[in-house]
């Protein structure tokens, strides 16, 4: 009887182990973090590392912006504190965004695992603290300086003593200071769970080390993803998206090479940096270039050291999408989340039937503030308020799919309850509802955007950060379809709104919110005339849209006019 | 326990249980459901056992019932034409709902469809503030022409949810006087009453679901009732809820949301009794079928409570996929692993377990009624845990060779490993499932695994608990008698009680004493009302909790809090219980920030009444095994000889030593080699660890 035979049994079990032992340490993460963005849209990641920075594994967690942006951080810090230095209780941290996961926000922490006096594991997480100073979560900055407080890789613990003058120096420089701190001892005490289930699984096992376990994890993961490329059409493609920018239109062009095993996305004539903060740092490039690519070719396959060198990025230097210091970068989620529509692009020439059209992609997240040094002083006394809102349009529609309304993606965030938001600030939401006709015509429809309308419930203007994509140019369906609606910003006045940057809602003032529709997929003759007219039941398409973009003629009870419809299909 | 007999009745999706209690112990029944009218087996059940065992029906001094039939419905869709009538501009939330993608990397992924489409819901004129104000006022006259419009299309039921109606129900019972007397003879649910907790899309869910099963429920509850008291069963029918209390019929058919998953929770609380008698205060409960295994932490005697659960998730048990209900359940994790789960080799030459189920049909392949995927079974099967010949007390003879070539196939061909290693990964890998579910599911309420002691349960579960036990660091593992009938057992066993939950956000800074002896008051005033009904004279217990959280923080944490009369200065005593829940689950506390409160709850009970000690010393004694079986080790990788014996004939005292199979009619139990078992002396089995585990 063979026992390497038995051990391979073993080493699955034991990497499902190590996956559970992540997903312990991020949940640990969500329950104690305090951010909105970190505890309710799951803007967190945390991961195991061999000695030498390899990612075992990962949890899955809300974000793809983290995927091999941390996995390539902890190189970083070992590149500033070698391994053979650290020691029992030494905890380090940085949230710089070219060597973390994007911006200033973004705090990653990596704990070296001492068992028995000897390193076997490096643990790493990252979370999305409420505040880091600065101009706040808002694109106006023109460099990274004006964002908030840059913190170098560091000791944040040294043989277990915290580093106090560093909690200081974050105290003085954030809004909220309590919470920030909290936020840093929970990214801190994660990794120190993940350490203790990390010793419960050796002992089980009888481990000394993960060297083994890890080579087999890296193995099979590199030859499961390099199988899985192998499978697809090889070749290159181009594609190219103009999208809103802030001072001016944005090309991100990208040429698609699949070969040898490999994916290899580069971005060269895509535009130049934008002056304001919706850079994107390389790594963040990486990330989300890697996750759309990996959602088509190997969504099952975790991600670890084995699948980081499957997909490879390219992009010259000076670009939105490979932005250097010290460009303002704390909304580079503006481009990052439109990649996964610019490689489907490409995909979708190489394999018809695959990949979605183009969606909404950008978050409409909801920025809204009063107080001091946002909104002018009004004669009474009013509330000062800060509010995060998750919110998403349609997404784009499926090659045999309607495209799903009011959701995200690429992002993997979750929206606040609207009752929420009313019960710690002063607004109140008067209309959150799909947007009928905001769907791209199609064979399959793209998903419904939704308008949302707020107001004060003082007598006080109050400011909205906005940061919105897909306002100029819509999302294009594919294959025949039609685009998706573009968004819309006004007041209830009736005057428009920017897109992007900071701007009041006066007193008694409503913000309307109109956010864009995915696109279609697919000509719209040959929709199901069933599905159309139940569309039109259901008030998600209108009569005339139905009649004028899909040739399907109601009568007035909303049955099919099978005539009229197959004369107008021709 | 009481004088006179006691009936329980658990009706599943396939079969109907009913049991009956009474001077002579315990008779019990299995009848094939009857899905049109379930009464009619329940009936049939009772008239059957009373016959054999000679029990008057007037005898019969409580009956308490609990079933999956609300469940069904929702997982089935089979309920009533229901509407829901909402707030101008929030159409859609119960269709947006968290806005949210439960599976990442899927692109094909698609939302749950909400129970009631889009032309059915209707918003009406009308707006309450955060803080209760009323922004807008009800608008009558539209309501009033939106309930000739929903008596025109038909509706069998209404939910009617406003927004902050948690803090301020006025408008909803204005709405529900308005359209109870437009539209007679339809059930309206109002959400304050089934649900009064802030969340709008949870509070929505929740109430479109109890609309939706209510007409379906009440009418099948009250057929029930009549048939009893016809047949001369006259005494009280109480109903087994989800939180583990029970509660009256005409309660039960107001708020039929309430019993969703009764019938696990009757597992539950059979799980806790035997904590109980064998003084084991902080246990698993592992209650492993033929589809799903069920996973419940219970600490000092008391399954942990959850103020939600998420009902017919349809995509791979994944959270996020289901109907969230916000209700007081006992808190499950149900995972896709049972003796049925299908096994395979995915990509990366990994085996995968579940969720995917052989069923009953055509089942796993060794019952060679043409199921040829392999199975959890199988696997057994192949390991020689199962006798082929004594499968199901011998009413099916289980095919070996079908499934050693269905394992062979499916697992061992792709892995290129031989047939026995394939089979024992499969086993590895559905018990290290469940162990990283137990897991999960502990660090999500704060709680670990350290000192814990496992009940097993459930046809699948004594055959995989030892090895569950290894993988969790587990010492101890109890094996009840009588786990095919668990649930309704398990009914007689619960307390009459109810809980109640209110939503009344309070900064401790600002801590109001006489609001939260007001809500207390009349919380207590209606869980009294309830339990009452069911234990009039009994004394009862009432215990208070407190969801509080740090401010700024998402999540909030259950801190228990004394059942007496609030003080101005107890702001701070909150504070410090708090910070004490806290240190205990995060193992730190955060200086200087403010605590909250958003939920409080109360739960008033029966006091319990005692159960039997299964602690006496007993003389243990060796027996003689009636036979060998050969058993594949997987540690080994060997073929090792274990005992065979047959549960019914240990005797209190028996030590069976591992390697050992004790065999019973609807389950064995595998002692592995790390473990001995022993029989106490309410002829449970106790397995307890002697070294380290296989």
């Amino acid at each position: 009887m063979s026992g390497a035979e038995m051990d391979r049994i073993r080493y699955q079990v034991m990497w499902d182990r190590l996956l559970s032992v992540v997903e312990e340490q991020a949940q640990t993460l969500v329950r104690t973090a305090f951010s909105t963005s970190s505890r309710e849209a799951g803007d967190i990641s945390a991961g195991v590392f061999d000695l030498k920075g390899q990612m075992l594994a990962q949890a899955v967690t809300g974000t793809p912006g983290h995927i091999n942006s941390m996995a390539r951080a902890v190189v970083h810090f070992l590149d500033v504190f070698p391994a053979d230095g650290m020691q029992d209780g030494d905890v380090y941290i940085t949230n710089d965004p070219w060597k973390g996961t994007g911006h200033l926000h973004d705090f990653t922490v990596v704990t070296p695992t001492f068992r028995n006096g000897r390193m076997v594991a490096l643990f790493a997480c990252t979370s999305h603290v409420v505040d880091i100073g600065g101009v706040g979560m808002s694109p106006d900055g023109r460099q990274v300086y004006h964002e908030g407080l840059f913190v170098p890789i560091m000791p944040l613990a040294v043989a277990g003593e915290m580093n106090q003058w560093l909690l200081n120096m974050v105290r003085a420089n954030v809004r909220e200071p309590v919470q920030v701190e909290g936020d840093i001892y929970a990214l801190a005490a994660c990794n120190e769970t993940g350490g203790r289930r990390l010793f419960e699984m050796m002992d089980e096992y009888g481990l000394d080390d993960l060297d083994a376990l890890g080579a087999h994890i890296i193995e099979q993961s590199r030859t499961a993803i390099t199988a899985a490329i192998n499978e697809l059409p090889q070749g290159s493609w181009q594609h190219a998206m103009r999208i809103d920018g802030f001072e001016e239109p944005i090309d991100l062009v990208a040429e698609l090479t699949i070969s040898n095993g490999i994916i290899h996305v580069d971005y060269t004539g895509s535009s130049g940096t934008s002056d304001f903060g919706i850079n994107c740092p390389m790594c963040y490039t990486e990330a989300y270039t890697a996750f759309g690519a990996k959602c088509v070719v190997a969504p099952e396959i975790p991600n670890n050291a084995g699948t980081l060198d499957a997909i490879t990025v390219s992009a010259p230097d000076d670009t939105i999408v490979n932005a250097p210091h010290p460009c303002a970068v704390v909304a580079r989620s503006t481009i990052g989340h439109m990649l996964p529509d610019v490689i489907f692009g490409c995909l979708h020439q190489a394999m018809p039937d695959r990949v979605p059209a183009e969606g909404t992609s950008n978050l409409w997240n909801l920025k809204l503030g009063a107080g001091h040094g946002i909104t002018e002083r009004t004669e009474q006394e009013t509330t000062a308020f800060m509010l995060m809102a998750f919110h998403s349009g349609g997404a784009g529609a499926r090659p045999r799919q309607d495209g799903l309304s009011a959701t995200p993606y690429p992002s993997g965030v979750r929206n606040v309850p609207v009752e929420i938001s009313e019960a710690i600030t002063p607004i109140v939401v008067w209309r959150k509802e799909l947007r009928k006709d905001s769907g791209g015509i199609g064979a399959q429809r793209g998903g419904l955007g939704q308008t949302m309308e707020i107001t004060s419930r003082e007598d006080a203007p109050f400011g909205i950060f906005a940061s919105f994509e897909r306002v100029l140019f819509p999302p294009r369906g594919r294959d025949g379809g039609g685009p998706g609606a573009t968004g819309r910003l006004s007041l209830g006045s009736g005057d428009e709104l920017r897109n992007k940057g900071f701007q009041t809602i006066p007193a008694q003032g409503r913000l309307i919110v109109e956010m864009p529709g995915g696109g279609g997929f697919g000509d719209p003759m040959v929709r199901a005339p069933e599905a159309v007219a139940a569309d039109v039941r259901l008030g998600l398409v209108s009569e005339e849209a139905a009649a004028r973009d899909y040739g399907v003629v109601l009568t007035e009870t909303g049955q099919i006019d099978q005539e009229a419809t197959a004369k107008r299909r021709g | 326990m009481t004088d006179g007999a006691r009936l329980a009745v658990d009706i599943g999706g396939t079969f109907t249980d009913v049991v009956l209690e009474h001077g002579g112990g315990l008779d019990q029944l299995k009848l094939l459901t009857t899905p049109e009218a379930p009464e009619v087996a329940v009936l049939e059940g009772v008239r059957t056992i009373l016959q054999r065992t000679g029990v008057a029906a007037g005898e019969v001094t409580l009956a308490i019932h609990g079933t999956t039939l609300a469940t069904n419905a929702l997982i089935e869709r089979k309920g009533a034409r229901t509407a829901l009538v909402t707030t101008d501009g929030f159409r859609d939330s119960i269709e947006i709902a968290y806005e949210h993608r439960f599976e990442q990397y899927d692109l094909y992924m698609e939302r749950p469809e909400p129970l009631v489409a889009r032309d059915w819901r209707f918003t009406v004129p009308e707006r309450i503030a955060a803080d209760g104000s009323v922004l807008l006022d009800l608008d009558e006259q539209a309501l009033g022409s939106l309930a000739a419009e929903l008596q025109d299309i038909g509706v069998e039921a209404v939910a009617v949810c406003f927004l902050h109606s948690y803090v301020n129900a006025a408008h909803e019972q204005r709405a529900g006087e308005i359209l109870t007397q437009a539209l007679p003879g339809v059930s309206i649910t109002l959400s304050a009453q089934v649900c009064p907790e802030i969340r709008e899309y949870d509070r929505m869910s929740t109430a479109c679901a109890n609309a939706y099963v209510q007409p379906m429920m009440a009418g099948y509850l009250n057929r029930l009732q009549d048939g009893l008291r016809t047949g001369g069963v006259t005494c009280p029918l109480l109903l087994m809820m989800s939180s583990g209390g029970v509660t009256t019929v005409d309660t039960a058919a107001t708020l039929p949301i309430r019993l969703v998953e009764s019938g696990p929770a009757g597992g539950a609380i059979l799980a806790r009794d035997i904590a109980r008698e064998n003084d084991l205060d902080s246990v698993l409960s592992f209650d492993m079928g033929g589809t799903t295994a069920k996973i419940t932490l219970i600490d000092d005697f008391t399954p942990h409570i959850a103020r939600s659960f998420e009902v017919a998730r349809m995509y791979r048990f994944l959270k996020g996929s289901g109907l969230p209900l916000r209700i007081p359940v006992i808190d499950m994790v149900e995972i896709g692993a049972g003796g049925g789960s299908i096994a395979d080799v995915d990509a990366m030459q990994r085996i995968h377990v579940g969720p995917e189920s052989a069923g009953a049909v055509p089942g796993p392949a060794c019952y060679g009624n043409g199921g040829t995927a392999p199975t959890v079974t199988d696997a057994d099967t192949v390991l020689g845990r199962i006798d082929p010949g004594r499968f199901a007390g011998g009413q099916v003879t289980l095919d070996l060779e079908r499934a050693a070539a269905a394992v062979a196939a499916d697992i061992g061909d792709p892995l290129a490993v031989e047939t026995n290693i394939a089979a024992a990964g499969v086993s590895e890998i559905v018990d290290e499932h469940m162990a990283n579910a137990a897991r999960v599911h502990a660090i999500e309420n704060g709680k670990d695994m350290v000192g814990r002691s496992l009940v097993a349960f459930g046809g699948a579960a004594p055959l995989h608990a030892a090895r569950l036990a290894d993988k969790l660091g587990i010492d101890t593992v109890v094996v009840p008698q009588g786990a095919g009938v668990g649930s309704a057992i398990g009914f007689l066993r619960a307390q009459i009680s109810y809980e109640v939950v209110r939503t009344r956000y309070m900064d401790l800074r600002e801590f109001d004493a006489d609001a939260v002896n007001d809500i207390y008051a009349t919380m207590r005033a209606e869980a009294e009302a309830v339990v009452r009904l069911g234990a009039p004279n009994e004394p009862l217990v009432e215990t208070r909790g407190a969801f509080m959280r740090y401010r700024g923080q998402g999540h909030e944490i259950m801190v228990p809090v004394p059942g007496r009369t609030f003080e101005a200065n107890d702001g701070a005593a909150l504070t410090e219980w708090f910070e004490a829940a806290y240190q205990a689950l995060f193992s730190r506390t955060i200086p200087n920030l403010g605590v909250e409160v958003l939920t409080w709850t109360l739960s008033l009970a029966t006091d319990r009444t005692g159960t039997e000690s299964a602690r006496q010393p007993q003389a243990a004694h060796r027996p003689e095994p009636e036979g060998q079986r050969r058993l594949f080790d997987p540690a080994s990788g060997d073929w090792v000889e274990a005992a065979v014996y047959s549960r019914a004939d240990l005797r209190p005292g028996a030590k069976v030593p591992g390697p050992a199979m004790i065999i019973e009619d609807e389950t064995t139990t595998l002692v592995t080699n790390g473990f001995a078992a022993t029989v106490n002396p309410l002829g449970q089995i106790i397995m307890t660890r002697e070294g380290r585990g296989l």
